[in-house]
């Protein structure tokens, strides 16, 4: 094995994700710049223009055309990768279903962003929540290290013959995609190894043994089973993402934790929330703790699949739950992260007042005031709960 | 046909070829799409100049070449688009009714 020269780097998220994206050795990258994931598509243009990798860098009109063009290339057998955020992904939604659908394992970086109106450059998870359906992994980054680690771990499961699907690997506008931050950059030749190469089972080109996909699944003709199909492989993509990441985790010394807990040991009062917030939250608690606060923290770094199993272990000790969504879902009961986590606790017979917080929209600051708010709320939970009186979903972090 | 589907009908999901594949080339010949026409072209030799226009546009490869002449209209897979009928130069190419065409060809008979 290749000696395994780690160079510790000041980058930003983007950085870090060009960085693996790099070492992965794609065959293909369509892709159109868009904030906050252009730092992504600049640094890999300029390791292609150096010479440094030779993937078919194919600069695009539009972020549907990337998506189908990445579509093309990887039935055609090509690994393949793409890069997009806000506007640019919601651009390319209905062809995320094509992608997934195919079963092609496609592996596309998104900087959390925004969708207008009004508009709004920064970080939130409207974009990638809006997406949450489409069949793609969905893999959340606290920090550049986790990004970078997300991306690579993405390729071999992606890929792994149990999965063959797209994976969406993100992270947080701006506060993750362009503030500088402490990361490893591990060796080439120790990531060539770990990710390997893509040997499609068929190819779109090979006329030898000429294949079509997406074939036409009209009224009983399998399109019931192609979709179950679907589901069984994300299913199978919990064990693979598991088994990756400890692999990674014995290389990098980081493990891989689909849900990662703090204070848990005895917190009454709990966060769940998902993305670089957990880092706030950690913080938050961590003072809190310090003054013989029972808080704690429960972050998410997967959404799809969901870890409802590991979460719910994570909360089985817990008072009052509050969860914490950066995005809306206009007239639901709550937001996604909310209606996953009830979900998961009400069929694991768990029963523990869950309240549901917006905050953080168009990259709102996430405040230590706003965060110590929500665990002061807390306190009141469990009497409201037992009056039948949870407040419904509150803003945070809004005039008020 | 090559690829083996027997009991294709009983196929339950992990039987069915990953991302809804065919596995095998021009299985579209099987598969007649010429009965969803209400329109058929119709060619008229005499008119026609071998340009292949025609042959260029067709979206279902009806139009049939042989030795970069034109030699006629698949009307198993034609779908009656009409797009043949609109490329021509030379009006080589008319539109008519299917159900007109059918009672002419039984009238014929
Ligand atoms: S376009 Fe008209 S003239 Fe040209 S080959 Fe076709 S039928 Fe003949
Ligand atoms: S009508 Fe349409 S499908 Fe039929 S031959 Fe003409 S172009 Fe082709």
């Amino acid at each position: 094995m290749a000696e395994n020269n780690i160079k510790v780097m000041a980058a930003s998220g983007d950085q870090m994700v060009a960085e693996a994206f790099r070492q992965a050795n794609p065959d293909v990258l369509p892709v159109y710049p868009i904030t906050p994931q252009t730092i992504i598509v600049e640094e890999f243009d300029r390791f292609v223009a150096e010479g440094r990798i030779h993937t078919e860098f194919v600069p695009v009109e539009s972020e549907h055309s990337a998506m189908a063009a990445a579509i093309g290339a990887s039935a055609a057998g090509a690994r393949t990768i793409t890069a997009t955020a806000s506007q640019g992904l919601a651009y390319m939604w209905e062809e995320l279903y094509v992608a997934a659908g195919m079963r092609l394992p496609i592996v596309m970086a998104n900087a959390n962003r925004a969708l207008s109106a009004p508009i709004n450059i920064h970080g939130d998870h409207s974009d990638i929540m809006g997406c949450r359906d489409s069949g793609w992994i969905m893999l959340f980054a606290e920090n550049a290290q986790e990004a970078y680690d997300d991306t690579l771990i993405s390729f071999r499961v992606a890929e792994h013959p149990d999965v063959m699907l797209p994976v969406a690997t993100t992270l947080d506008g701006f506060i993750t995609s362009h503030a500088l931050d402490r990361a490893e950059l591990m060796d080439d030749e120790v990531v060539a190894k770990f990710v390997g190469e893509y040997k499609p089972e068929r190819s779109l080109l090979d006329t030898d043994d000429p294949v079509s996909y997406g074939m036409f699944a009209n009224l009983g003709n399998f399109y019931m089973e192609n979709k179950l199909a679907q589901r069984k492989a994300m299913d199978a993509s919990m064990k693979v993402l598991q088994e990756v990441g400890d692999e990674w985790e014995q290389i990098s010394g980081r493990p891989f934790e689909m849900v990662k807990t703090f204070g848990m040991e005895d917190a009454e009062r709990v966060i769940v929330v998902i993305g670089s917030s957990i880092g706030n939250a950690r913080h938050v608690a961590r003072i809190l703790r310090e003054r013989g606060e029972k808080v704690g923290v429960v972050g998410l770094r997967v959404f799809r699949p969901f870890p409802a199993e590991q979460l719910v272990n994570a909360l089985k000790g817990a008072k009052a739950v509050a969860i914490l969504d950066r995005t809306e879902s206009f007239g639901g009961e709550g937001g996604p992260l909310w209606a996953e986590t009830v979900a998961a606790l009400t069929k694991a017979g768990v029963d523990v007042p869950c309240r549901n917080y917006i905050y953080g929209l168009g990259g709102a600051d996430v405040t230590v005031e706003l965060l110590e708010g929500i665990y002061e709320d807390l306190k009141e939970l469990p009497a409201q709960a037992a009056k039948h009186e949870i407040p419904a979903v509150a803003y945070r972090g809004n005039r008020s | 046909m090559s690829w083996d589907i027997s009991g294709y009908e009983k196929w339950t999901w992990d039987e069915i070829p990953l991302g809804a594949m065919t596995l095998e080339g021009g299985t579209g010949v099987e598969h007649k799409t010429g009965d969803w026409r209400v329109k058929r072209p119709v060619w008229d030799k005499e008119k026609c100049k071998n340009c292949l226009f025609c042959w260029v546009y067709c979206p279902d490869n009806c139009c049939e070449a042989k030795d970069e002449t034109m030699v006629g209209i698949d009307y198993e897979h034609c779908k009656g688009c009409g797009v043949c009928a609109q490329v021509c130069p030379f009006d080589a190419i008319h539109m008519m009714g299917e159900k007109d065409a059918r009672a002419e060809e039984e009238g014929e008979h």
